[in-house]
C-alpha cells in the first residue's frame, strides 16, 4: 500500500484549492494583472472591479456588507490586526485588559502576549474538559478595564464550537469590544453577522478551499469599530491595512467563499455521514477517547486518543494517510498539545491523540481504509507495549509507583 | 487595439515560467509547509528551493530571508521591527521614501515612546543629500532608510555610502530594493545593510510575495505573531504557490537582466528624445537612474486630464505613484526635488518592461504630441 499517494485527512491544516477557484484566479495571474490601486487605465480597474465583487462574495457567506471586509494576507494577520489594533485603539478610554481562551490558536495567544509585554493584563479561561467555555467563568474574569475579548468560533484541533452569541451579548453589556477568530469555521457553521453581537471576526481562505496568502478581518460599522492599522503605507483598505492588493488570491477566495455558501449545507451532511463512520469504526478499538465535546462540534474534525499507544510511532506507522498529531503550526515541536492539556487531558494521551478533519474530497473509501489502517496499526504498536501488558493485567497505571534511576 | 501597458513599476504582468512553477502548488501539491506528512514536507521542500533561488539573486544567504506577504510588510517590518527593541531614539527616512517605509516612521514617533522621525532631503537632481544626512547623524539615531532606486524618477541612491555613514554613527540601515531588483544588479552584501526589502510581483512574480533579507545578528521584533514560521519572525501559513513564484521570478529577472536593461533602455531613449521635442521637463533626467522609466511633466498642463486622455487613446501610463493614485495632490518625490507644486500636479510616469517595443513609443509619441495639441487650444479657448 506505500506506493499509493497518501489519503489526506488535514483539512484542517489546509485545503486544496478547488479547481473551480483556481480557474477563477487563473486569468488574473495572466491577462488581468493590474494593480487595483492603479486609477488611471482599464488595467487597474478591471482588477479593482474584481477585487470588489470577491468583497461582495465574502460578506455574503458571512452575513456583512462590503464595506466591513478588509483584506489581510491570511487569518493570523487580521488576528494580530484585530487583537493589537482594537486593544491599542481603546486602551486610553476603556482600560488594558484582555480575556481570551486557553485553547485559542497561537495566532491570537501571541499577539496577546506581546500585548502583555506592553502593559496589557490578559486572563486566559480554561475551557471545560468538553472544550466548551463556561460562561460564568467568562463573567466572573471580566473587570471594569476589560477592554476586549477574544474567543474562536471552532477550535482547530478538536472542531468544538463556542457560543459566540451568548458570549456577545455578555460583552456588549460590559462594553467590551468581541473578536472571533472564524479560520476554521467558514463553510463549516452558519455565520451571520447581522444578528451575530461580533465586533471583529477572522477569516482565511485557505481552509475554505481557497488559497493560502490571503485572508480578511470583519471590521463593524454599526455600532462603529475603530482599529490602529500595523501596517502603514499606500493607505490601502481605507487605511486600515496598506499594501498592494493580491488581486488573484482575492478572486479565489471570493470564489472560494461563493461556493462554501451555495453548497454547505449539502457538503456538511456528506462530511457528517463520513464522519460519524469514521467514528463508529475507530470506537471498535479499545480505549479510545475522543477529545473534546461531539455535539457542539463541525462534522469535519474528529480528534481522538489511542490509549497505550506512542503518539509519534503511531504517525509514522499511519504514513498511508497524512493527519496531524497537535495543529499544524506546532507540529514541529515534540510538546503535546496544549489545547489537549487545557481539557485537562494527561500528557501520555495528549501525546497519542490524532486529529482526523475530512473535507470535500474525502471519500467513504478513504474513511474504510483509514479504520482498517488504525485497527491494524495500534493493535501491533500496543502489541509492543508493556504499559498495554499492565493495562490488560488489570494493573492501574496511574497508581504505579515507577523506581527513579 | 488592445492598450498599451507603460506602466511595469506599479505591477508587471507574471513570467510564463513562473506560472508553470506555481501551477502544481494551487492543485495537487497543496499541502501546508508546517505538516510533517509528505504533502507539508512537499511545499516545505518547495518554500526552501525558493528562499535559496531568491538569497541567490540578492548575494545573500537563504538562512537571511524571511519571506512576507508583500514589499509593504517587509518594509514596516524592518522599520517597526528593528526600532522596536532599541532604546528610542530618531528614525531618518528620506524625503523620497515610499509611504510604506516613512509611515511607520512617523507611526512611531507618534506613539509617545521616544521616537523621532525625520527626513533626510534629497537635491534637485534627486540624490540624498549627504551632508543633510551626515547633519542628522550626530543625533543618536535607531535607523536610517533609504530607497535603492526611487518608484517615481527611478534614481539610483548610494547605499553603500549611506550605510557607510550610518554605520560609524552606529545606526542600523535599511533600503528598500523593489524598484531596484531585477533592473540593477542588487547584492546585499555590497550594499553593506543591515535590511533590504524585495517584493516579486515588480519582477514578473505573483502578488502575494515579498521577503526582508536580514542580517539575523539584529534583534527585530515580528510583526505578525503566531504559529511561529519564519523561524518566528513572520507567522502564518506559507503561501506557498507565491513564494515558488517569487523564487522562479528571481531566478528568471537576474539571468534577464542585461537583456532588460538594454531593451528598456534603449525605448526609454526613444522616448526621451522625443518628449524633449515636446519641451517635457525630464525629472532627473542626467542622474543615475533605473533604465525603465522616465517621470515628466508639460508646464501648464493638468497631468490628470493628460493621464485620462492618453487612456482613452490605449496607453495605460502613470500619474505619480499607483499607491497614491488615489489622491490628487501632487508627488511627494518632485516636491522633494524642489519641484514648483503645479509643475509637479502635471507629472506622467512612464516604465517599460520586456513587452513594450519601439513601434509603441513611437505611437506613444504621436499620440501625446496630438493630445497635447487638443488640450493647448482647449485652454486657449476657455482662456
Amino acid at each position: 500500500m506505500s506506493d499509493r499517494e497518501p489519503i489526506y485527512l488535514d483539512y484542517s491544516a489546509t485545503t486544496p484549492v478547488d479547481p473551480r477557484v483556481a480557474a477563477k484566479m487563473i486569468p488574473f495571474l495572466t491577462e488581468h494583472y493590474g494593480n487595483p490601486a492603479s486609477r488611471s487605465h482599464p488595467f487597474g480597474w478591471t482588477a479593482e472591479k474584481a477585487v470588489e465583487n470577491a468583497r461582495e462574495e465574502v460578506a455574503k457567506l458571512v452575513g456583512a456588507d462590503p464595506r466591513e471586509i478588509v483584506w489581510t494576507s491570511g487569518a493570523t494577520e487580521s488576528n494580530n490586526l484585530a487583537i493589537k489594533g482594537a486593544a491599542n485603539f481603546y486602551a486610553n478610554t476603556k482600560g488594558k485588559h484582555i480575556i481570551t481562551i486557553a485553547t485559542e490558536h497561537k495566532a491570537v495567544i501571541d499577539p496577546i502576549r506581546d500585548l502583555e509585554r506592553q502593559g496589557f493584563e490578559a486572563t486566559f479561561i480554561e475551557p471545560e474538559p468538553d472544550g466548551l467555555v463556561d460562561l460564568a467563568k467568562f463573567k466572573a474574569a471580566i473587570r471594569p478595564d476589560t477592554v476586549l475579548a477574544s474567543v474562536m468560533l471552532v477550535n482547530n484541533e478538536i472542531g468544538v464550537i463556542q457560543d459566540i452569541e451568548a458570549i456577545g451579548k455578555i460583552c456588549r453589556e460590559n462594553n467590551i469590544i468581541f473578536h472571533v477568530d472564524a479560520a476554521q469555521a467558514t463553510g463549516k457553521v452558519k455565520i451571520d453577522l447581522e444578528t451575530l453581537p461580533v465586533d471583529l471576526m477572522s477569516f482565511s481562505a485557505h481552509k475554505t478551499y481557497g488559497p493560502k496568502g490571503i485572508g480578511a478581518l470583519f471590521v463593524r460599522r454599526k455600532p462603529r469599530i475603530r482599529i490602529e492599522a500595523q501596517m502603514h503605507g499606500g493607505g490601502h483598505e481605507r487605511g486600515m491595512r496598506s499594501g498592494t492588493l493580491a488581486t488573484h488570491q482575492i478572486v479565489g477566495m471570493g470564489e472560494a467563499f461563493r461556493i462554501a455558501r451555495e453548497e454547505m449545507a449539502t457538503e456538511n451532511e456528506r462530511i457528517r455521514m463520513l464522519r460519524d463512520r469514521l467514528l463508529i469504526g475507530l470506537q471498535d478499538i479499545e480505549e479510545t477517547y475522543v477529545n473534546g465535546d461531539l455535539e457542539h462540534r463541525v462534522p469535519h474534525n474528529l480528534n481522538i486518543s489511542f490509549n497505550y499507544v506512542e503518539g509519534e510511532s503511531l504517525i509514522m506507522a499511519i504514513k498511508d494517510i497524512a493527519v496531524s498529531s497537535g495543529s499544524a503550526c506546532t507540529s514541529a515541536s515534540l510538546e503535546p498539545s496544549y489545547v489537549l492539556r487545557a481539557l485537562g487531558r494527561s500528557d501520555e494521551l495528549a501525546h497519542s491523540s490524532i486529529r482526523f478533519s475530512i473535507g470535500r474530497f474525502t471519500t467513504e473509501a478513504d474513511v474504510d481504509y483509514t479504520i482498517e489502517l488504525l485497527k491494524n496499526k495500534v493493535s501491533k504498536l500496543r502489541e509492543l507495549s508493556p504499559l498495554w501488558d499492565m493495562f490488560k493485567d488489570g494493573i492501574d497505571i496511574s497508581k504505579v509507583q515507577w523506581a527513579a534511576h | 487595439m488592445s492598450p498599451v501597458y507603460f506602466d511595469h513599476n506599479s505591477t508587471t504582468a507574471l513570467k510564463k515560467e513562473v506560472l508553470e512553477a506555481m501551477l502544481p502548488f494551487m492543485a495537487s501539491q497543496h499541502g501546508n509547509a508546517t505538516s510533517r506528512h509528505s504533502f507539508g514536507r512537499t511545499a516545505r521542500a518547495a518554500v526552501e528551493h525558493a528562499r535559496e533561488q531568491v538569497a541567490a539573486a540578492v548575494g545573500a544567504y537563504a538562512t537571511q530571508i524571511v519571506f512576507t506577504a508583500s514589499g509593504t510588510e517587509a518594509n514596516n517590518f524592518a522599520v517597526h521591527g528593528i526600532c522596536s527593541n532599541l532604546l528610542p531614539a530618531q528614525i531618518l527616512t528620506s524625503a523620497i521614501e515610499h509611504p510604506c517605509v516613512s509611515r511607520p516612521a512617523s507611526a512611531l514617533a507618534s506613539s509617545n515612546r521616544g521616537y523621532k522621525a525625520h527626513s533626510i532631503k534629497v537635491d534637485t537632481d534627486c540624490n540624498i543629500n549627504m551632508a543633510h544626512l551626515q547633519k542628522l547623524l550626530q543625533a543618536p539615531t535607531n535607523l536610517v532608510s533609504v530607497m535603492l532606486a526611487n518608484n517615481e524618477t527611478g534614481a539610483i541612491q548610494d547605499i553603500a555610502k549611506v550605510a557607510e555613514m550610518a554605520r560609524e554613527h552606529k545606526a542600523y540601515v535599511h533600503t528598500d530594493a523593489v524598484q531596484a531588483l531585477g533592473k540593477i544588479p542588487v547584492d546585499f552584501f555590497a550594499l553593506n545593510v543591515h535590511a533590504m526589502t524585495i517584493s516579486s510581483h515588480k519582477i514578473g512574480g505573483p502578488l502575494g510575495a515579498g521577503a526582508l533579507v536580514l542580517d539575523k545578528r539584529i534583534d527585530i521584533q515580528p510583526l505578525l505573531h503566531g504559529g511561529g514560521q519564519e523561524k518566528g519572525l513572520r507567522s502564518g501559513t506559507e503561501n506557498v504557490a507565491a513564494i515558488v513564484g517569487f523564487g522562479a521570478a528571481c531566478e528568471l529577472a537576474v539571468s534577464h537582466l542585461t537583456a532588460f536593461d538594454m531593451h528598456t533602455e534603449n525605448l526609454r531613449k526613444h522616448l526621451e528624445t522625443g518628449l524633449g521635442k515636446l519641451n517635457a521637463v525630464i525629472f532627473g533626467q542626467n542622474d543615475l537612474r533605473i533604465p525603465n522609466t522616465s517621470f515628466f511633466a508639460f508646464p501648464n498642463l493638468d497631468g490628470e486630464t493628460l493621464v485620462t486622455a492618453l487612456d482613452k487613446v490605449g496607453f495605460a501610463v502613470a500619474s505619480g505613484s499607483a499607491c497614491s493614485s488615489d489622491s490628487d495632490k501632487p508627488s511627494h518625490v518632485l516636491l522633494a526635488m524642489g519641484v514648483e507644486e503645479d509643475l509637479a500636479r502635471g507629472a506622467i510616469r512612464v516604465s517599460f518592461g520586456m513587452s513594450n517595443t519601439l513601434e509603441q513609443v513611437h505611437h506613444f509619441l504621436t499620440a501625446l504630441e496630438k493630445e497635447l495639441n487638443r488640450l493647448r487650444n482647449l485652454t486657449a479657448i476657455a482662456a
